[in-house]
């Protein structure tokens, strides 16, 4: 067990990769000598060459439908989008041709892509730096999306993502990456936690809440706040966000009948409708009251001295867990 | 494969004839002119330089790219009448650039890997696709006909341009893994538009990849003509990224094929990629849906039409006495009966089942789509013993 940074442990876990399979290449803008903005691929480039690990010229739709190419010539390529808002120019590339592929081929051509998207807020950033766009995502079918909030499961998820044949989009919290943690590097690929599966980070009997990559810590820290008034929370990490493991938040919302979900990403069309409505349908009966959601704003991502009154913070998720319990909260006595 | 007797590795002169001077210093090596080695009527026309690269290409395999580009027409038109008559939902014609896409599809070698676009029907044809396959799509029975994998030419993309970028990773990975087999690409003057394309081209110079970019010119983007898409020569736009470019007149098989083979000969030393304008027409619509009639001049098509690149590889055969009689009979027997074996292949084919729906969506089982597909099913059976019988 080693105590490594967020970023070291995603960075530890592409070196395990690298050395697993000759096949396997990092592209992405500033990753060789520089190790990538956040250092995340530091002196990955110097160990395993200019041919595995490209710098490629500044074009994200470009570093994407490259990869199809090498995808389709067998290759598993990882990209890196610098930062989430500067994805979009790849969105054609990864919704119409990496999605979509292998259904169109029957199966006969495998799109092994994994897609490394530092995502989120909380680090004062300007314009297009601080988005979460994981719903985009989530709606395209081919996709598999997941997030990671810890550096164990960086380490082992990104090796998980990079082996699956089917294309991944890996969204790590930038906010979290200098957080340490402890990491076992010699962690079973084929034992660990399948990547489709949530995990209960922290069980509870009254409220459930529910939640993915930065907003685990402050639900974690939600969830303790609140058993200091006597109130226990189970906090679910979802890890995977396509598809959503349905059957441990449904398991938990019939144990404890309320639901709460946060991220980051503004609220309409946005993943906690998907698990409002997706667990209502499924376990209505269990439910004591409506399920409650505590997101980003419908609004532009903003400028960051405000950026806090916008992220979901721990007195906005216990406020949410009030609502859910019927307690006094800041919308009592307002209907609707 | 269709055949591999004419790739550039195929005579001995092109072995030993020296690549045009066309680099990257000196990239527009065809001064902007046309390289043409058969006109519009019919007589062979010299160019030294480019006839070295032809110079292997015997009677009897110039015969046999007029049967290729005779049997693509038939299959093409035999593609249109089914739309016609309701068999197809939609057709997009290659009428007109036979010899773009004979003259380069044969070129090839069965290790080089073809991304096309949709109207490339007459590449698939070189790279041995039945053409049944080639309508599955246009038909509803799948997202697309053919095995990538059997016979090296990827499927036919419908989003424009996306597919250079395709090539050029592919061409990446060819380099990686050491080969000297090539990508190519293959688009219309339409897609240079895009920023994949663009992309793409910066992509291949960066790294030199092995990738050739084949543009058929047909001079028009549905309704959109060529000239406001590009202010100069499509060909010309290739030096601003480094890669050298060559432009051909597209309806001469001839010069398609010497011109190609220049550009792989070049991507398997390790030169780099090489951009190709084939100046061609779309003679027919742009898809079965579409009405040219709307958008263009009645004498455009006819000043094309004395252009006709099949027409004048007949008129030089007939010249060099090649094109007898009953190499003309066999040859539209051939025809007749790859549109008669497509035509029942078409009337033939299989629905697929509803549930079919489901399959290859992700490699692995997803739970999403499983219970999707397990309450669709129970949907469907909830209908057995009703009138919607078999719907299962």
């Amino acid at each position: 067990m080693s105590k490594l940074t967020f970023a070291r442990a995603i960075n530890a876990g592409l070196r395990k990769s690298l050395e697993s399979d000759p096949k396997i290449i990092l592209m992405g803008e500033d990753i060789g000598a520089l190790g990538g903005v956040f250092r995340v691929t530091d002196g990955l480039q110097k160990d395993f060459g200019k041919h595995r690990v490209v710098d490629t010229p500044l074009a994200e739709s470009a570093i994407i439908g490259t990869a199809v190419g090498l995808a389709y010539r067998g290759y598993r390529p990882v990209c890196e989008i610098q930062f989430d808002g500067f994805i979009y120019p790849a969105f054609d590339q990864i919704v119409s041709q990496v999605a979509k592929m292998h259904y169109r081929t029957q199966g006969r051509v495998k799109m092994p892509i994994t897609i490394r998207v530092p995502f989120g807020g909380g680090i004062g950033s300007p314009e297009h730096h601080s988005e979460s766009p994981e719903a985009y995502f989530t709606h395209t079918s081919g996709l598999r999306v997941i997030s990671v909030s810890n550096p164990q499961d960086a380490y082992t998820m990104i090796q998980q993502a990079i082996a699956s044949d089917d294309p991944v989009l890996y969204f790590e919290p930038k906010r979290r990456y200098h957080d340490k943690g402890d990491v076992d590097e010699t962690a079973d690929l084929s034992t660990a936690l399948s990547m489709e599966k949530a995990r209960v980070v922290s069980s509870g009997s009254d409220v459930t809440l529910v939640t993915y990559g930065p907003l685990v810590k402050t639900a974690s820290d939600a969830a303790m706040a609140a058993s200091d008034e006597g109130i226990s929370v189970e906090v679910i990490d979802l890890r995977s966000l396509a598809p959503i493991d349905f059957p441990a938040v449904e398991a938990s919302v019939r144990k404890t009948g309320r639901l709460v979900i946060t991220h980051e990403a503004a609220q309409s069309g946005g993943l906690g409708a998907e698990i409002a409505a997706s667990i209502t349908e499924r376990c209505f009966n269990y439910l004591e009251s409506a399920p409650v959601r505590i997101t980003g704003f419908d609004i532009p991502y903003p400028y960051s001295k405000l950026e806090m009154h916008h992220l979901p913070d721990l007195d906005r998720i216990l406020d949410g867990v009030d609502r859910a319990l019927g307690r006094g909260n800041s919308l009592s006595g307002l209907e609707g | 494969m269709r055949s591999t007797v004419l790739t550039d590795e195929a005579g001995q002169d092109a072995n030993k004839a020296p690549n045009p001077g066309i680099s990257a210093e000196n990239p527009r090596r065809t001064g902007g002119n046309l390289v043409q080695l058969i006109s519009p009527k019919g007589e062979r026309i010299s160019h030294p330089e480019f006839d070295l690269w032809v110079s292997d290409v015997t009677d009897e395999q110039l015969c046999s790219l007029y049967e290729d580009m005779t049997v693509i027409r038939r299959i093409d038109a035999e593609a249109t009448a089914l739309q016609r008559q309701g068999e197809l939902a939609l057709w997009p014609p290659l009428l007109g650039q036979e010899a773009s896409q004979i003259g380069s599809g044969r070129a090839l070698r069965d290790d080089d890997f073809v991304f096309p676009s949709y109207r490339d029907n007459g590449v698939a044809y070189c790279r041995g696709v039945e053409p049944t396959d080639m309508v599955r799509a246009w038909r509803g029975n799948a997202s697309f006909g053919w095995d990538p994998y059997r016979y090296n030419i990827a499927t036919q993309q419908i989003m424009i341009g996306s597919q250079t970028l395709h090539a050029t990773g592919y061409a990446m990975g060819i380099q990686d893994d050491g080969a000297d087999s090539v990508a190519v690409a293959f688009f219309g003057d339409g897609a240079t538009s895009e920023g994949d394309v663009n992309e793409a081209m910066v992509f291949a110079a960066s790294f030199q990849a092995p990738v050739v970019f084949i543009c058929q010119n047909n001079h028009w983007a549905i309704s959109e003509p060529v000239r406001i898409q590009s202010h100069i020569q499509i060909a010309d736009r290739a030096s601003g990224f480094g890669i050298p470019s060559m432009r051909v007149d597209g309806n001469d098989v001839l010069a398609v094929l010497a011109v190609t083979r220049i550009a792989l000969d070049r991507a398997r030393k390790g030169g780099g990629p090489t951009f190709i304008e084939a100046v061609t027409y779309r003679m027919g619509p742009h898809t079965t849906a579409d009405d040219p009639t709307r958008y263009r001049d009645a004498n455009e098509l006819e000043d094309w039409a004395a252009k006709d690149p099949i027409a004048r590889l007949k008129a030089l055969l007939r010249t060099k006495g090649l094109l007898t009689d009953e190499v003309e009979a066999k040859t539209k027997a051939k025809a007749d009966e790859v549109a008669g074996n497509l035509r029942a292949g078409v009337i033939n084919m299989p629905d697929p089942a509803p549930l079919d729906l489901f399959n290859h969506v992700y490699s692995t089982p997803n739970s999403w789509i499983e219970r999707q597909k397990d309450h669709y099913s129970r949907y469907l059976e909830s209908f057995s013993g009703s009138t919607q019988e078999g719907a299962l």
